[in-house]
């Protein structure tokens, strides 16, 4: 009895898994973390290397959004005093990586400021990314 | 005397005229001075491409160490 539990709820592993990737709707308030919100595309990389929320979203995306980003500022500004460039100039290398970086399907800003998902062909990025 | 005297006007003519024009160049160059504000090119555009460029193994690697919020 317990080996056959066990192997069911094993072999709804993936399945979950595979539930939790594609449905934004499984990304609930309560349990919406940067990495889920942003696999959902509720959220989405901006080519200045900080998120936002994509198309409105709820308060709990913004809240993602805002913490995640304050912890990035501080990053790149540590980064920037190190190497003796802007804060501005570190975050759009970042941001240049972090949209080549995205999975398919998830989210990211055009320098003309319109959402797309990442698919196969290379990203639209700012002008000045290598 | 009247000859010396008019000799003595066209010598000093001559000379004034010699002087004015060896000024006239070092004049024109007075005027051709450099301002005092130093000369500002706006090339925001083409530092801001070389710096993000170089720093493109910073940003792979600030990523990769903090990838709770990358």
């Amino acid at each position: 009895m317990v080996d056959l539990s066990t192997k069911v709820s094993f072999a709804l592993v993936p399945v979950a898994a595979v539930a939790l990737f594609f449905s934004p709707a499984v990304v609930s308030a309560q349990s919406m973390t940067y990495k889920s919100a942003k696999a959902a595309g509720v959220i989405g990389e901006k080519p200045d290397g900080y998120l936002a929320v994509v198309n409105g979203g709820n308060a709990d995306a913004r809240r993602v959004v805002d913490s995640v980003n304050i912890k990035r500022k501080a990053k790149y500004t540590e980064l920037a005093s190190q190497k003796g460039v802007t804060v501005q100039e570190v975050a759009l290398s970042t941001g240049c990586n972090l949209i080549t970086k995205l999975q398919p399907g998830q989210k990211y800003m055009t320098p003309s400021g319109q959402w797309k998902s990442r698919d196969g062909s290379p990203p639209e990025r700012d002008a000045r990314c290598p | 005397m009247k000859k010396h005297n008019k000799m003595a006007g066209q010598y000093v003519s001559a000379s004034l005229l010699v002087a004015l024009f060896a000024v006239l160049p070092v004049s024109g160059c007075i005027s051709l001075e450099a301002p005092d504000e130093p000369i500002v090119i706006e090339l925001n555009i083409n530092i801001s491409q070389e710096v993000v460029y170089r720093l493109d193994n910073d940003a792979k690697a600030l990523i990769d160490d903090n990838e709770d919020i990358f």
